[in-house]
């Protein structure tokens, strides 16, 4: 056994950032692990730009190179090719690496594992088991680490920013993207994306459209797919690349017995990002699956300042429940203390015409705030700020939208 | 060692040529190869051996307690089930011990367990017993309410086919037998006492045929001139669940026969995922190995009343598998003499189970063709890479990992196989020919990501080796 001040798993961008933080301010020895032979998560393989800041624009890849850098120049330890398995105890976890088995035991940990998109099985698509069926994270992994050929002709399942990154890094493949299908009525990207992907990229949007079925033996040799409306049609093709429906991975959160949100299906936390487990913070996608890269590092950097109180030996408060009401899907954090001050993510299942949303406890109302139109699998915002006023000894904080 | 993916078959004249590299074919492979003096060649259509039904079925070695007394499908899975736990243990392939419950869900299938246990006594099994409520409940926490009650099988276990079929399968080519994929026999005839099959990598020669077809062999079988049995094929769609469902269920929940049908189960597997189906279709297609959404939504219809909590977690497969089904209830091993051939026809639900056994009747019976046997050796043991999770996968010994730090880096997290593992499977006796041939042998990118983390890396590895 091994200890150290502080253990963070997952050096993506919520880990490399509560890491550098930490580090930064002088905690002794924060140690950051990542299963995967680079550190960076998931921007390593988003060869686009998008990530950084608007001074510093910046790719992916880039991205994840400056956010390691900046870890470990502030002292902090990442080491990559290193997975956490299990735990040993309440602050400890079993590791394996090239080096061999490890239990590291830490003051506080930092549960940063990110996010996947579920797969055709998961979703429950029928058909056959054909070569050719992707998410985004293989394709760009495919395409833009290891210059690998994709097939030809793609469909793309999903109209949601994630989806027109698939369908960027298609076309950057040499491939051509037959059409993207989505169950809703509308794309839920920006109105700017949509209309370059419809014009300039000539790639057609299905709306309102289920794909039903895969098709071909070996090789994937097309889709079945079913408009609301009952039409069925098949669209060639060799390749699909399920898009978007996001889970946390939250296996090693779930693993410790840690408590989960029925709605994000990630540990349930507090404004701090505080956990269940007294000592166990989480932050980034496995949070909230999933927010901008930037979203997930802010969340480190904020949540670093709750770890060096605890660590300074503040209690572990428990707060009290914040739920959302239909049509709202989840919202993170998912817990509140008076003391919390940081800006809440929400999801709708449906559009919602600049909604207004409440915050109420026990009837009393805490917050009321108008937002902008709602859109399925896109960000909705709520404000920090009324936490001061909800009584902690009180039932669930709950979350709806509506109209005046 | 010969394994031939490509290029014309060789001009040899084989003693013995065995059509169909299934779970059945391949044991009946290894069974011949105790005679060191036989030329057997190994002929399978696909690319891999396994490809057939014997990758997709629901994994359970049966204790044959409910087979049709006086069968010969009674007799051979009841001996194959212990040849084949003993030589588990021997090879590496994983396999627990669980038991089954079959679980009555109404006075009807209550009132059919006692027939049952008379059934499984008439099938030289004698440890059926009868459980009241509490003790079903005490067993198994999380079944749904309104159980009446089980019958308890204590001896039926889950095992891992793919490992089996490689295992026979390998064991085979170390000790001589030619194994000829992408071989695909079209047509079949004899002249001066010799087989010639043609396949779809140029003739081949034999003087006695096995057919294990499979599917097909109704097929190969009419080629012959035969016109003995029919395959319906009978689909069978399954649900795999993600590891987090194993904790809900301890035994093989199975589902009391009725007149009104035979329901489904619920089974755990070696991987540590939860098992739930099978359908059972009566089809016509030989390759429809599709899934279709309304029987999924009956599977889970069903799987919600025995296991509520098991529709909670995540699915991580879905797949189905034909039976070779036929008008005949018993399985269908018929010698031709007169011609050297024997076919093995209708292995249809047991097929896995029964392997070892049916591997040594056909031999008994391929004697009485004429073939001559010398005295059979022992076979030198194989160890199989271990894909159970009730024994140390290799990220669990260290001792491995200080000789060989490839078994510490993982490569597919969700199944947390190592880079030495997807090595070793490459490099093996019997590759891949495919990634999925990959995953079959290591279970890389089967997990719950199916491949977002793994996938592009997994393929790497495949291609860097196959180039
Ligand atoms: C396909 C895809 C495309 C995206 N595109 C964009 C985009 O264009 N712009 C944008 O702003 N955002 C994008 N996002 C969102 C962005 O990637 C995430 O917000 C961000 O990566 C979240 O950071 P994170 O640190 O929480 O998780 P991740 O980046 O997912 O990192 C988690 C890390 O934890 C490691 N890990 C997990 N479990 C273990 C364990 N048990 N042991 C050791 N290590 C472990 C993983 O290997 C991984 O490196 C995209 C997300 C996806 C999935
Ligand atoms: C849903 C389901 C659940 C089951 N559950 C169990 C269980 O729990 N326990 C159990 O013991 N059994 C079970 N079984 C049965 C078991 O899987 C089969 O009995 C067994 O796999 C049959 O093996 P086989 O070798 O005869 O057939 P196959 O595995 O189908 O092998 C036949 C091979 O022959 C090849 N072939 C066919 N035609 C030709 C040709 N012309 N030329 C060359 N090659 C050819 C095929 O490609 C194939 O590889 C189940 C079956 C199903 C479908």
């Amino acid at each position: 056994m091994r200890d150290v001040d502080v253990l963070v798993v997952g050096a993506g961008p919520a880990g490399l950032a509560v890491a550098a933080r930490l580090a930064v301010a002088g905690v002794g020895h924060v140690e950051v692990l990542d299963r995967e032979l680079r550190a960076g998560g998931v921007p390593r393989h988003c060869a686009h730009g998008g990530f950084g800041t608007w001074l510093n624009p910046l790719t992916g890849p880039a991205y994840a190179r400056l956010l390691t850098t900046a870890a470990a120049r502030a002292g902090a330890v990442v080491r990559t090719g290193v997975t956490a398995l299990d735990w040993a105890g309440p602050l400890s976890l079993t590791t394996v690496g090239p080096d061999g088995p490890e239990t590291l035991r830490a003051r506080a940990i930092v549960l940063a594992t990110g996010a996947r998109e579920r797969p055709r099985a998961a979703r429950l698509v029928p058909g056959t088991r054909p070569a050719g069926v992707l998410t985004t994270g293989e394709l760009q992994q495919a395409v833009h680490l290891h210059g690998q050929r994709i097939g030809s002709r793609a469909v793309v399942v999903g109209a949601e920013d994630v989806s027109y990154a698939a369908a960027d890094t298609v076309t950057a493949s040499g491939a051509d993207v037959v059409a993207m299908v989505t169950e809703l009525p509308y794309s839920q990207t920006t109105p700017v994306r949509a209309q370059a992907a419809r014009l300039r990229h000539r790639v057609p949007l299905l709306t309102d459209t289920t794909v039903v079925e895969l098709l071909g033996h070996g090789r994937l040799s097309g889709v079945r797919v079913r408009h609301s409306a009952g039409r069925t049609a098949v669209l060639p093709c060799d390749t699909v690349v399920f898009t978007g429906d996001f889970v946390p991975d939250h296996e090693l959160a779930r693993r410790g017995g840690i408590d989960l949100d029925p709605g994000t299906r990630g540990p349930a936390v507090d404004g701090a990002l505080r956990t269940s487990r007294t000592g166990v913070f989480a932050a980034g996608s496995v949070l909230h699956a999933v927010e901008s890269a930037a979203t997930a590092a802010e969340e480190g950097t904020h949540t670093a300042r709750a770890v060096r109180e605890w660590l300074t030996g503040t209690t572990w408060p428990t707060g009290v429940p914040l739920t959302v009401a239909p049509p709202l899907r989840w919202i993170a954090p998912n817990r509140v203390t008076p003391a919390d001050h940081h800006p809440y993510v929400l999801r709708t299942t449906t559009l919602l015409n600049r909604p207004l949303l409440r915050v109420t406890q026990d009837g009393r109302v805490l917050h009321r705030q108008r937002t902008w139109t709602a859109v399925p699998n896109r960000t909705l915002r709520l404000a920090a700020g009324w936490a001061s006023a909800v009584d902690p000894e009180g039932g669930p904080v709950e979350v709806t939208a509506g109209h005046p | 060692m010969t394994v031939t993916a490509s290029g014309l078959l060789p001009r040899t004249v084989y003693d013995v040529a065995i059509v169909g590299a299934g779970v059945v074919g391949c044991a009946i492979a290894r069974r011949l190869a105790r005679h060191a003096d036989l030329r057997i060649a190994l002929i399978e259509a696909q690319d891999d051996v396994g490809q057939g039904t014997s990758k997709a079925n629901t994994a359970i070695l049966h204790t044959g307690f409910d087979a049709i007394p006086g069968s010969l499908e009674a007799r051979l899975v009841r001996e194959g089930a212990r040849q084949l736990a003993l030589y588990a243990a021997e090879s590496g392939i994983p396999v627990e011990p669980v038991g089954a419950l079959l679980v009555a869900w109404d006075e009807a299938q209550l009132a059919v367990l006692p027939s049952l246990a008379e059934k499984a006594e008439r099938n030289a099994y004698p440890d059926a017993r009868e459980l009241g409520t509490t003790e079903l409940y005490a067993r198994e926490p999380h079944l749904g309410p309104g159980a009446l009650g089980a019958l308890h099988i204590p001896g039926e276990s889950i095992i891992c086919p793919w490992t089996t079929t490689l295992a026979y399968a390998t064991q085979a080519v170390r000790h001589g037998v030619d194994l000829h994929l992408n071989s695909r026999v079209e047509k079949a005839s004899r002249e001066d006492g010799v087989h010639r099959l043609g396949t779809t990598r140029g003739p081949l020669r034999a003087r006695r045929l096995v057919n294990a077809a499979g599917l097909h062999a109704d097929t190969l079988d009419r080629q012959l001139g035969h016109d003995d049995f029919t395959v319906t094929p009978r689909r069978g769609q399954l649900l795999v669940f993600d590891k987090f469902a194993r904790a809900l269920v301890r035994h093989i929940l199975l589902p009391v026969p009725t007149a009104l049908g035979k329901g489904v189960l619920v089974a755990p597997t070696v991987y540590g995922n939860v098992l739930l189906g099978p359908t059972a279709e009566d089809l016509h297609d030989k390759h429809d190995t599709g899934s279709t959404a309304d029987a999924l939504a009956g599977l889970r219809e069903q799987g919600r009343r025995i296991l509520p909590e098991l529709l909670d977690e995540e699915v991580t497969a879905v797949y189905a598998g034909l039976r070779a089904a036929t008008e005949h209830e018993d399985y269908r091993i018929v010698a031709h003499p007169e011609q050297a051939t024997v076919t093995v026809g209708g292995i249809r639900s047991t097929g896995l189970t029964a392997s070892l056994a049916i591997a040594d009747h056909v031999t008994a019976l391929l004697a009485d063709t004429g073939l001559e046997l010398t005295p059979p050796r022992d076979l030198t043991p194989i160890h199989m890479p271990n894909l159970g999770e009730a024994f140390p996968r290799p990220c669990q010994r260290p001792e491995l990992i200080a000789e060989d730090p490839e078994y510490g880096t993982l490569v597919c997290h969700c199944e947390r196989v190592s880079r030495g593992e997807i090595r070793d499977a490459l490099t093996s006796t019997i590759p891949p020919h495919t990634v999925d041939g990959l995953r079959r042998r290591t279970r890389a990118r089967s997990g719950r990501c199916q491949g977002f983390h793994c996938g592009a890396a997994v393929r790497a590895l495949f291609e860097g080796v196959r180039g």
